[in-house]
């Protein structure tokens, strides 16, 4: 999908920030992909890129064999900030992906509800964002990007801020929705363990400026998963001890880098 | 506390309040009269005052005629102000351009303003709502401009890649999004266009409770002051009461309802 993009920012003080180098990334139709990489690597960059949110200074998205302008109409986004109206109650919130597209709002307003009770949240469509916990509204953001059935689905930590076990539950949530109809996922994170436990395939970012792509691995873990269960496996640690003996590295770099420019600011 | 000693302990600071100023303006304290009944009247004459305003009915044109002019002001105000505070945000050439004359108006005491309504438009209601509207445009305004700007960026990218146009935009995020920004100033520009009113029925004018006000003093009728006085609180307590009851229906949304971000 990603080919040679250079993601480049004109800083205020006219130098050139360059935060992701060259980057090359195909994903497959059907095929769940998780990118790893140290804070402040251009991950989201990235998926912004793909999404069609940002532009690559240099490089090209190709979605589907096509090149990609303006926004990406195959991609649902789901992010990490709160992203739902808050205005809108979660059935509306839900509704509104197909009300957009000019569906009814009887039958936008019947479909919502289903997509809600699928993610475990049927008795709360009235509620409004505020009232809903962190996981919940996740829920209800999950719902939200897949009633419009995106070919591609992109997700930039969309678990991060939530407490540990609820997400494992998402994650297991997000397992089984995409198990229906497996759409082409590209799943952003800075947890290593989340990212195999997920993914089809590991794919590694150098710490910025300048992030590449240092690394790729498929995760040869069977299918259906339990991410409770499969933490405790033989494999998945030998594949998590050598991603890490790479990632650590870089892990290090970003944190110094941080720190120094905390330093020097 | 419980509600009802809340409510005891309220009252009591009234009567306290009342009781003493009674006191000090009726009985002499060491020979002298504390409050000059010609300066402070007392409690009972206001309160008769009041009683008689109402007994002759002669009350309810005043408070009709006020209440009129403040939600004609606060209506076209508001309009007025949720419309261009719109177009300057969605257009930032024009905002910069018209950027220190709305500065410079809304810096004119708008007091001052009120000669020139009054010169315009007559010595009936509308220079008074005139008055009102540059009060609560400007707290609209800023309310409605501010919201459409900081919209959420995360919320704006989701709306746009569910494949919202730039009309669904508009209808499902910026417009709730500014009206709740204008809500949340309901207090401000709603207690301003009785402000408006008031001052401008003050300065010069047939009818209204300013008006009223207006008389008594010309006459040293202090115990018609301090009763056109309470009656306009009254007044506003009661409004205010209303813009509450709207502002549970229209922002249920939000978490900090009620907490209002005037200007």
């Amino acid at each position: 999908m990603l080919d040679d993009a250079t993601v480049a920012f004109r800083l205020a003080d006219a130098r050139v920030y360059t935060a992701v180098e060259k980057a090359q990334l195909a994903v497959e139709q059907g095929e769940f992909v998780a990118i790893v990489g140290p804070t402040g690597c251009g991950k989201s960059t990235l998926l912004n890129i793909v999404a069609g949110l940002l532009r690559p200074a240099s490089g090209s998205v190709h979605v589907f064999n096509r090149p990609l302008v303006g926004l990406n109409r195959d991609a649902g986004y789901l992010f990490q900030a709160d992203a739902l109206f808050p205005w809108k109650t979660a059935l509306d919130n839900v509704a509104i992906g197909l009300e957009v597209q000019g569906v009814a709002r009887a039958e936008a307003l019947t479909r919502a509800q289903q997509w809600l009770t699928s993610v475990g949240l049927g008795a709360f469509a009235n509620r409004y964002p505020h009232m809903l916990s962190g996981g919940q509204r996740k829920r209800v953001g999950l719902a939200q990007v897949l009633i419009r059935d995106p070919k591609i689905l992109l997700m930039d930590e969309p678990f991060g801020p939530l407490d540990a076990q609820t997400r494992q539950i998402m994650g297991n949530l997000l397992l089984q929705l995409w198990t229906k109809d497996r759409k082409a996922v590209l799943f952003v994170t800075h947890d290593l363990e989340e990212a195999i436990a997920l993914a089809d395939r590991v794919v590694i970012m150098s710490a910025g400026p300048g992030s590449r792509i240092i690394g790729n691995w498929p995760v040869p873990l069977p299918r259906p998963r339990d991410i409770f269960e499969i933490r405790l496996e033989r494999e998945f640690h030998a594949l998590h001890k050598e991603i890490w003996s790479v990632l650590k590295d870089e892990v290090m770099k970003g944190y110094a880098q941080s720190s120094q420019a905390a330093e020097a600011g | 506390m419980g509600r009802s000693a809340l409510l005891l302990c309220q009252l009591l600071v009234a009567v306290i309040f009342l009781g003493l100023w009674q006191f000090f303006a009726t009985v002499p304290v060491f020979g002298r009269m504390w409050l000059p009944p010609f300066f402070f009247s007392n409690p009972v004459d206001v309160g008769s005052q009041i009683v008689a305003w109402f007994r002759s009915g002669v009350i309810w044109k005043h408070l009709v005629i006020t209440l009129w002019e403040s939600v004609l002001a606060f209506a076209i105000g508001s309009l007025a102000g949720v419309l261009v505070g719109f177009w300057f945000a969605r257009q930032p050439r024009i905002a910069a351009i018209f950027d220190p004359y709305v500065k410079m108006v809304n810096a004119l005491p708008r007091v001052v303003l009120a000669p020139i309504f009054t010169l315009w438009l007559g010595l009936g209601i509308w220079s008074k709502v005139a008055l009102g509207v540059t009060l609560v445009f400007f707290i609209v305004f800023f309310n409605v401009y501010q919201g459409v700007k900081e919209v959420s960026p995360t919320v704006l990218a989701n709306g746009r890649m569910l494949g919202m146009s730039e009309k669904q935009l508009m209808r499902h995020v910026f417009w709730p999004s500014a009206l709740s920004w204008m809500f949340s100033s309901l207090h401000t520009s709603v207690g301003f266009a009785v402000v408006g009113a008031v001052v401008g029925e003050y300065l010069g004018s047939a009818a209204g409770l300013g008006y009223l006000i207006q008389q008594a003093e010309g006459v040293f009728d202090v115990a018609g002051v301090f009763a056109g006085m309470f009656v306009l609180s009254a007044f506003v307590i009661l409004i205010d009461f209303g813009v509450i009851l709207v502002e549970r229906r229209l922002l249920v949304w939000r978490p900090d309802a009620g907490e209002g971000r005037g200007g």
